[in-house]
C-alpha cells in the first residue's frame, strides 16, 4: 500500500524502515508500561527456547570446530601454535556465537512469531483486542520481544561453552595441539569484556529479531499467502540487518576497548 | 417468525433475569446512563490515491438503533473501522462522548475504546482461547473482578447468545455462526456503550439472523446502547433500526429516520431496497449510461430485472421481546423525529404519524389524518434535544433528474465505455 503511493523510487523502502524504528520505540514504551505480561513472556521464552536448543547445539559443535581448525592450520604455518587457543576463542566468543544465536532465534523463533502475529492479523485478531482497549503490542509484542532477548542472551552462553569445547577438542584431538598451550593462550589475549560484548550482541540481536518479525507479522501483505511472504522476508530483512549491525557494534568495541597485550 | 422469535428469546431473557440477577445488581451505573452519542463531520477516508468515501456527517442518536447499507465495496468496514480508531481518517472528526477519536492521545484512545462492543465479521475470536477464555478477556484485562464473578457474568452471555456447553470449544472447532456469536458475547461483556456490528447476517441463516435482529434490539431496551449495524441485508434494515444511513459512491448518500429512506424514491435506494439490477448500481461499483439505456431496453422487453417485490415502505418495526423495558432509545427518538417531521418528506411524514398511537398524536398536538406542515408546534414536556439530530442531506441529495450528471465527476474512469 505504501510502496504504492511512494513516488520517489526507495521512499515506500524509507518509510517501512520508520515504521519498523517507531515500532522498535513503542515496544521500548512498552516494556515499562504495566501490567507485565509475566504469563506471555514465560510460554513465549519457553517456546523459543524449546524450538532453538536443539539445533543451536548442533550447529555450535562444527561452527568451534571449522573455527578452531582453520585458525589451527593458519596459526602452525606460521609458527604461532601457541596462540591458537586464544585465536579460536575469541573468534567463537566475540562473533560466531552470538551470530550463530541470532541466526536462529531469527530463523526458529522470529519466523514462529511472525506467523503467529501474521494470522492472528489477517484474522483480525489484532484489531479485535485493540477494539477491547488492549494494546496489542504491550500484551503480545513486549512479551515476545522479551522472551526473544532472554532466550538469546542464555544460547549465547551456551553456544559459547559449547563452541570453545568444540575447538578444544578439535585443536588437542585432531590438531595434536598442546592443552597446556591452549589454555595459556587464552587466558592471556582474552579478557572479560569480550564475553560482556558477545552477550551485548546477543541481546542486540534477539531484540532485533523479534522487532522485525512482529513488524512483518503486524504489517503482512493481503491474505493468506501475505502471511508466508511475511515470514520470509522477517527471517532475510532479520539477517541483513545482523551483519551489518555486527560490523557496527565491533568496530565500536575495537575502538573503545584496548587489546591486552598492547 | 416474529412468534417463534419471541418465545424462544423471551426464555433466554427470563432466565437472564432471574439465574443472571446479579448482572443487574451489578451494573447500577448503568441505570438511567444512556448510550453514548456518536457526532461524525466531515469524516473522509482514502488508500493512496483511491478515495473511499469523503464527507461523511452523520450522527447516531444515543440509544438508537441505526443500520449503515451500501453496496459491497463501498467501505462499509473501513467506516467502522475508522469510527474505533483502527484507521486513522485523512480528515473529518468521529467524537465519542466528547472524545475526538481521530486525534485523542492513545491513552484516550484505549479508554474510549472500553465503551465499544464491537462485532467482527467472523467474530475475529482469539484462536490459541476457547469461548471461556474469549469472552472472559476483557473483564480479566480491563475488571478487578473475581474468578466467580467472571464466571457468571461469562456464562450469562454466552447463554444470551445461545452458547451455553460450548464454553470448552476453540474458535476453530465451531461453525461461523457460533463464531459469531461467541464474537457478540465476548462484544457484550463489558456492558457497553456503543454496539458496532459488522455484517451480523453474513454467513448466518434468515432464521438465526432473525434471532440475532431480536437479540440486539432486547439488548438495546435493556443496556440502552447505541448500536450501529453495518449490513446489505435488506430485511434486517427494513425491521430493526430506527435510523437508516446508505453509503454509495464514495458519499453517504442519506441518513436519517427509517421511515425516511424505507420510503425513498431516490434511485439508488430504491434499487437496492429491491435489490435488482435496474438502476444506478452495477456489478463493478458504478454504471455508464450506456449499460443503464441497455438493460432499462431489457426490462422494458421483458427481462427480469432480478427484484422480486417492491418493498418499499414502511414495515413495523421489530419490538422488544414483552417483558422487557420499554426502549429509552425510542422514546427519545419519537421526541426527536416529532421535531424535525416539518422537514421530512411526505411520505416519510406520513409514515411516522402512522406510527404514533391515538394518545401519543395528542399528546404531540399532532392532527389525527394527514398533517399540516410548517405550523407544526409540537405540545411536549420534558427535555427534548435542542437541535435536528439526524442530519438530512441536503447539498448532497440528489436532484432526481440531473442525478448522473452531476455525479459523473466522481467516476474514476478507465478505458472507453
Amino acid at each position: 500500500m505504501s510502496a504504492r503511493s511512494a513516488t520517489v523510487p526507495g521512499m515506500g523502502m524509507l518509510r517501512e524502515t520508520g515504521k519498523l524504528f517507531a515500532l522498535g520505540l513503542d515496544i521500548g514504551r512498552g516494556i515499562f508500561q504495566r501490567p507485565f505480561q509475566l504469563r506471555e513472556f514465560i510460554q513465549q521464552a519457553w517456546f523459543i527456547a524449546s524450538v532453538t536448543i536443539l539445533p543451536t547445539a548442533l550447529v555450535a559443535i562444527p561452527f568451534g570446530a571449522i573455527i578452531s581448525l582453520q585458525f589451527g592450520s593458519l596459526a602452525s604455518q606460521l609458527g604461532a601454535e601457541s596462540y591458537t587457543g586464544a585465536g579460536s576463542v575469541l573468534a567463537t566468543v566475540q562473533q560466531a556465537a552470538p551470530l550463530v544465536t541470532a541466526l536462529l532465534v531469527a530463523g526458529a523463533g522470529g519466523s514462529a512469531i511472525c506467523a503467529d502475529i501474521g494470522a492472528r492479523t489477517i484474522r483480525e485478531e489484532i484489531d479485535a483486542m485493540e477494539v477491547l482497549g488492549v494494546s496489542a503490542v504491550q500484551r503480545l509484542i513486549v512479551p515476545r520481544v522479551l522472551a526473544c532477548m532472554l532466550v538469546a542472551i542464555l544460547l549465547n552462553g551456551m553456544v559459547s561453552v559449547i563452541g570453545v569445547l568444540g575447538g578444544y577438542f578439535f585443536n588437542v584431538v585432531l590438531q595434536d595441539g598442546t592443552p597446556g598451550a591452549y589454555l595459556a593462550s587464552f587466558s592471556a589475549l582474552a579478557q572479560l569484556p569480550d564475553l560482556w560484548v558477545g552477550e551485548l550482541k546477543a541481546l542486540i540481536f534477539g531484540f532485533l529479531a523479534a522487532v522485525v518479525a512482529a513488524y512483518r507479522g503486524l504489517h503482512p501483505p493481503p491474505g493468506p499467502k501475505g502471511v508466508g511472504d511475511a515470514v520470509n522476508q522477517s527471517v532475510v530483512i532479520t539477517f541483513l540487518l545482523l551483519f551489518v549491525v555486527n560490523v557496527v557494534i565491533t568496530l565500536i568495541y575495537l575502538q573503545l576497548v584496548p587489546p591486552k597485550l598492547g | 417468525m416474529a412468534v417463534g422469535t419471541s418465545v424462544q428469546v423471551r426464555t433466554a431473557g427470563r432466565t437472564a433475569g432471574t439465574g443472571g440477577a446479579p448482572a443487574a445488581a451489578a451494573e447500577p451505573l448503568r441505570e438511567g446512563a444512556m448510550g453514548a452519542e456518536v457526532v461524525i463531520e466531515g469524516l473522509t477516508k482514502s488508500f493512496g490515491k483511491q478515495a473511499i468515501w469523503r464527507d461523511v456527517t452523520l450522527n447516531l442518536p444515543p440509544g438508537e438503533v441505526s443500520v449503515m447499507l451500501g453496496p459491497s465495496g463501498t467501505g462499509k468496514s473501513v467506516f467502522l473501522k475508522s469510527m474505533i480508531g483502527l484507521l486513522k481518517p485523512d480528515s473529518g472528526k468521529c467524537e465519542i462522548n466528547g472524545v475526538d477519536i481521530a486525534r485523542c492521545s492513545e491513552r484516550k484512545l484505549y479508554e474510549t475504546r472500553k465503551l465499544f462492543g464491537v462485532l467482527f465479521q467472523d467474530g475475529a475470536l482469539f484462536g490459541s482461547m476457547n469461548l471461556y477464555d474469549n469472552v472472559a478477556f476483557p473483564l480479566r484485562e480491563h475488571t478487578k473482578k473475581s474468578e466467580t464473578e467472571i464466571r457468571k457474568i461469562v456464562l450469562e452471555k454466552l447463554e444470551l447468545t445461545g452458547l451455553s456447553g460450548a464454553e470448552d470449544k476453540l474458535p476453530g472447532e465451531i461453525s461461523g455462526g457460533m463464531r459469531k456469536r461467541a464474537g457478540l458475547a465476548r462484544a457484550l461483556v463489558l456492558d457497553p456503550e456503543i454496539i458496532l456490528c459488522d455484517e451480523p447476517d453474513s454467513g448466518l441463516d434468515p432464521v438465526r439472523t432473525a434471532y440475532l435482529s431480536q437479540l440486539l434490539i432486547d439488548l438495546n431496551a435493556q443496556i440502552d446502547a447505541t448500536i450501529l449495524i453495518v449490513t446489505h441485508n435488506i430485511n434486517l434494515a427494513r425491521t430493526v433500526p430506527d435510523n437508516i444511513g446508505m453509503l454509495f459512491r464514495k458519499e453517504l448518500v442519506m441518513f436519517g429516520p427509517r421511515e425516511v429512506l424505507l420510503t425513498s424514491d431516490e434511485p439508488v435506494v430504491e434499487q437496492f431496497l429491491n435489490g435488482r439490477r435496474l438502476g444506478p448500481i452495477g456489478m463493478s461499483e458504478e454504471k455508464d449510461s450506456a449499460q443503464m439505456a441497455l438493460e432499462q431496453e431489457q426490462a422494458d422487453a421483458g427481462h427480469h430485472d432480478g427484484s422480486t417485490e417492491d418493498v418499499r415502505g414502511i414495515v413495523p418495526q421489530l419490538q422488544p421481546t414483552p417483558g422487557l423495558p420499554v426502549r429509552q432509545g425510542a422514546v427519545r427518538r419519537k421526541d426527536r423525529v416529532v421535531q424535525i417531521l416539518h422537514t421530512l418528506p411526505e411520505p416519510a411524514r406520513e409514515g411516522i404519524i402512522a406510527s404514533l398511537t391515538p394518545e401519543e398524536r395528542r399528546h404531540y398536538g399532532i392532527p389525527e389524518p394527514a398533517v399540516t406542515a410548517g405550523g407544526l408546534t409540537p405540545a411536549h414536556r420534558g427535555n427534548l434535544p435542542a437541535g435536528e439530530v439526524a442530519d438530512l442531506p441536503g447539498a448532497h441529495a440528489w436532484p432526481g433528474g440531473e442525478q448522473s450528471a452531476q455525479t459523473r465527476p466522481l467516476r474514476p474512469r478507465r478505458g472507453g465505455a
